[in-house]
């Protein structure tokens, strides 16, 4: 399958999401300039980490306006997946793809570190290989990754089993101590009502080494190689 | 209209201001006179250190690039070289700290691009007062924060670093910041403006107000109105420098480049006259072509603004729409500022006129090399001084065990994951050794290969003993690296030092360089590139001379590195290195527990040093040992508490032998346990291989013994045959780990 990396000025995983796709995990994978408007036939989207437009305003306030926003938009509307990590997971709730926003960490610094993730739902394209209830050691490398949204939209997004990674201890149970932001209901991932668009704060594509931050990583890029394969077993012309 | 106060202005003495009127043959103009003075300061010109430098290593097989470019280069294999370099932002963080350290890692990034080597890792070595004094957390706070921010936002990790706290800083804090590179040996690209007729580019961030004078400003002391020298910190943009790093690593694709430089202290000038100086050109620019951010700059203002984020390319006659076309990809101007010229001139227009008219090699080859007087220090021969039958009354030993914890929380000592928590040291997925270890590890993708890097300094050695303490610090940098299983193959100084006009300092100086260039000849790491601080005073007091080391070394192959945590119950500990002396002479435990700050630094036998570093480099490559730490601040008892730390509570016993320092047994004791002799490394052995272990070590004639083993979830060391130290490895790891968060809970409280 081909992933498609969206690279905006100021994005820093761009190279990270690729090689752990490409070397990895052995798939197609290209770069998308933000300025361009053509998906170039990725059956994934990857959007990136990084400081998109060096996020000076709001983080993702101004990448929500970049040529390839579109194209993007109308890839997820189709149902296309899309993965948003940390920055790319902004720049997904500043565009309402995702509902919510980012506030600044709790604390108020910038962290570094690796957390425990307990898997909440396996029926998206990005945990469709993990299992609910499993536990996943991976980093985070955010200043404003502390998830918010009002009563009524939380209410929802709970109701809808929206919620895909949570914040927690090492046995997966969850504590305030254990939630390296504040985020409200320990959210460190969410997908959109059709479960294809999916935002996490934690960096997956580094942790898919053993030499270099871990292995747990390799069940978000898993899912998505395995759910592709599975639908193209099912419907061979399933590309966008 | 150049009066003697303009002169005194612009930090120049009279007799520099003669030789420039000797140059021109002609009086200068002000905007002349502005770029000799931050051509000919100190920070730009080294004219107080320059003869002493000449006397460091700086060549080798394994170098590619020596001191004299925007940074050094070493060979690493696979035709990759490895481009690094350290420099100080001391003045600016201690004005502005988050903007003074944040511009400091803008600008070290700029020295390794301009080189053509995409930068993969950031190093930090910092200093401050104590922790508890005031102000020292808003200093460190701001200058956390700026690295961060910096860092970080353009998506370079932080690997690792170090952090002192002693008074001596207080007043004058060290920002030290080191980045390396990884480029094609055979792409490496230099700062040189050749070939007449070639067009002269400015890319970057406009040009503002901000800065003008920040190299005079690192060239002077300070004192109670150093405040009002705010403007001349510069503003950092990582987001524009992330622009230029990758539209500038594009460009350097195409073969249309003849140089590039960034413009860094003295801006604008620095980089004309060091590309044409080196290429042995002029430079011809017209500064109303400069893109500028306020209205009404002069040429003056123009050519001496410090503004961050600008680069100064020579591009090839015909290839200009080329370059054009990758930064305008970017968002970003490329200017056509002027010309490279065959009569080596810096010639300077606005609209056409003359301004400023000089020769390149009057302000770089020709500006003024001083042999300052040196003496020895008054205090030397009083703090080296040190009877520990004599220890102050007042403050006591109260016994091993709340001695190690008391070390533990020393800031200093303890657990730096406050700090490295808030820069990202995992960006760009190479990070192998993360921050907390001795040495930050990456590895180079593409290749097995991996690059292992360490900072030290000992301000503290270098002031008991200037000379000894420069050469235990490139030691320990190098003892670092060689911990993590690689070969030190290159090193780079950042030396930081009070006013080189005082003879004490001068001489300090001297003695330090001394002590680098022979333990650098020694350990086979040359020097290839730095900077050099001086003027690090306040009020007339200097920091301890403080020279920080950085150290290079390959690992041939990245699975087999080290770090320093115990990884199994049940493994032997073999202390390789001599058992000590019990050498207290200007410890942290003297320091810590008796508030003293006396002795003789420990002593350094160099090719006892070598051997120990071959040896762990063997070991690791032959997948011997499974940890390897070395003993540094706290001796060996702190060691052997790191290496139980971090590893989900492995415990471990061992067996010192004892020493007769003092009358005082319990001395005695301490000087066993926390004594800091320098080339002795805790190793974990896997039982099996202990026996190669041991004939390895006697094969390279390195002192090795079996001292314990690893279990249980005690921390106990015997000294002597008699238990000195028995404690939970929890509850000292639960002091070492808050100590620094507990200073920030404090205030908030």
């Amino acid at each position: 399958m081909k992933f498609g990396i969206v690279v905006f000025p100021g994005s820093n995983c761009d190279e990270d999401a690729f090689h752990a796709a490409r070397d990895v995990f052995g798939q197609e994978a290209e770069y998308l300039w933000h300025k361009d408007t053509d998906l170039k036939g990725a059956d994934v989207i990857i959007l990136p980490g990084g400081f998109a437009h060096g996020d000076y305003l709001r983080t993702g306030a101004m990448a929500r306006f970049s040529p390839i926003m579109p194209a993007v938009r109308a890839f997820a509307e189709r149902g296309g997946p899309v993965l948003g990590i940390c920055n790319g997971f902004q720049i997904l709730l500043e565009s309402g793809l995702l509902p919510g926003a980012m506030l600044r960490n709790r604390g108020l610094k910038y962290r570094c570190e690796h957390v425990y993730l307990r898997v909440e739902q396996s029926d998206t394209p990005f945990t469709a290989a993990a299992r609910p209830g499993q536990i996943l050691r991976i980093p985070i490398g955010h200043g404003e990754g502390n998830y918010f949204a009002p009563p009524d939209v939380l209410e929802k997004i709970e109701r809808n089993r929206q919620v895909v990674l949570r914040y927690t201890d090492p046995h997966g149970r969850i504590d305030d101590e254990w939630n390296p932001n504040g985020s409200v209901n320990a959210i460190a991932g969410l997908c959109n009502e059709a479960r294809n668009v999916v935002g996490m704060m934690p960096h997956p594509e580094r942790a898919c080494e053993a030499l270099v931050g871990g292995v747990d990583g390799r069940a978000v890029f898993e899912s998505i190689v395995e759910t592709f394969r599975l639908a193209e077993h099912r419907q061979p012309q399933v590309t966008a | 209209m150049i009066d003697p106060q303009a002169i005194e202005r612009h930090g120049l003495k009279r007799d520099e201001y003669d030789r420039i009127v000797q140059f021109l043959g002609r009086e200068p103009n002000l905007t002349e006179l502005g770029i000799f003075s931050v051509m000919w300061s100190e920070h730009c010109s080294y004219k107080s250190s320059r003869v002493h430098l000449k006397t460091l290593p700086t060549e080798g097989p394994q170098v590619l690039q020596g001191p004299g470019e925007n940074a050094g280069a070493i060979d690493i294999g696979d035709g990759l070289a490895a481009v690094f370099k350290i420099e100080s932002h001391n003045h600016p963080s201690f004005i502005e700290p988050y903007q003074g350290a944040a511009t400091g890692v803008g600008g070290i990034i700029r020295d390794i691009f301009t080189m053509g080597a995409r930068p993969i890792a950031l190093l930090n070595s910092l200093r401050f007062g104590a922790l508890d004094a005031p102000g020292t957390r808003r200093l460190l706070e701001g200058v956390v924060a700026g690295i961060a921010g910096y860092g970080n936002s353009i998506g370079i990790p932080t690997v690792g670093g170090e952090i002192v706290f002693e008074p001596s800083y207080a007043g004058n804090p060290l920002v030290n910041v080191f980045c390396l590179g990884v480029a094609k040996a055979s792409e490496i690209i230099k700062g040189v403006a050749s070939g007449a007729g070639n067009a002269v580019y400015y890319v970057g961030a406009k040009t503002g107000r901000d800065g003008i004078h920040g190299a005079t400003m690192a060239s002077a002391e300070f004192d109670e109105k150093s405040a009002e020298k705010r403007p001349a910190v510069q503003v950092g943009d990582p987001f524009m420098e992330k622009l230029l790093l990758e539209a500038c690593l594009e460009v350097m694709k195409t073969d249309a480049l003849v140089g590039i430089q960034d413009m860094g202290a003295a801006g604008l000038t620095c980089s004309t006259t060091e590309m044409g100086s080196r290429g042995g050109a002029g430079v011809e620019i017209d500064v109303a072509m400069v893109p500028q951010r306020e209205s009404a700059m002069t040429p003056y203002e123009i050519m001496l603004s410090e503004s961050q984020e600008r680069m100064l390319l020579v591009v090839k006659r015909g290839r200009e729409a080329e370059v054009e076309r990758i930064f305008d990809k970017w968002d970003l101007h490329a200017v056509h500022i002027g010309e490279v010229t065959s009569d080596g001139m810096l010639r300077v227009r606005e609209r056409g006129a003359v301004v400023a008219e000089i020769p390149n090699r009057a302000l770089t080859d020709e500006a003024p090399v001083y042999r300052r007087p040196m003496a020895e220090p008054e205090y030397l021969r009083e703090v080296q001084r040190l009877d520990l039958d004599a220890l102050p009354a007042g403050l006591k030993d109260p016994g091993p065990n709340p001695a190690l914890l008391a070390l533990l929380a020393t800031p200093t000592i303890a657990s730096k994951k406050w700090i490295y928590r808030q820069y990202d040291h995992m960006v760009r997925t190479n990070t192998i050794n993360m921050p907390g270890q001795g040495a930050g590890v990456v590895r180079i993708k593409g290749t097995d290969r991996a690059l292992a890097m360490s900072v030290d300094g000992n301000g503290r050695y270098c002031y008991l003993d200037p000379r000894r303490g420069a050469m235990l610090a490139v030691a320990e940098a190098s003892r670092n690296v060689a911990c993590a299983g690689a070969r030190p193959l290159g090193a780079t100084n950042c030396l930081n030092f009070g006013n080189p006009e005082r003879p004490a300092i001068m001489w300090q100086f001297a003695k330090a360089v001394e002590g680098i260039g022979d333990a650098c000849r020694a350990l086979g790491v040359p020097i290839t590139g730095g900077n050099v601080s001086l003027y690090n005073e306040t009020d007339g007091n200097a920091v301890y001379p403080t020279p920080t080391i950085g150290v290079v070394g390959l690992l041939e192959h990245a699975d087999r590195v080290l770090s320093g945590q115990f990884k199994e119950t049940g493994d032997t500990i073999v202390l390789l290195g001599r058992e000590g002396a019990g050498e207290l002479g200007g410890t942290e435990y003297l320091k810590v527990l008796h508030g003293l700050v006396a002795g003789a630094p420990p002593a350094i036998d160099l090719e006892a040093e070598r051997a120990l570093e071959s040896l762990l480099v063997t070991l690791a490559g032959e997948r011997l040992i499974r940890s390897a730490h070395d003993c540094s601040d706290g001796g060996i008892a702190v060691t052997l508490a790191e290496c139980c730390f971090d590893t989900n509570g492995i415990g471990a016993e061992i067996s010192l032998e004892s020493v007769h320092v003092a009358g005082d047994a319990r001395i005695d004791t301490a000087a066993a346990l926390f004594g800091e002799s320098a080339s002795r490394v805790l190793v974990s052995v896997e039982p099996d291989q202990l026996t190669t272990v041991l004939e390895r070590a006697a094969a390279a004639r390195v002192p090795a013994r079996v001292v314990g083993s690893t279990g249980g979830n005690r921390l106990r060391i015997s000294v002597g045959g008699t238990t000195a130290i028995d404690q939970s490895v929890g509850d000292a790891e639960r002091v070492w780990s808050t100590a620094i968060d507990q200073y920030f809970a404090r205030r908030v409280a």
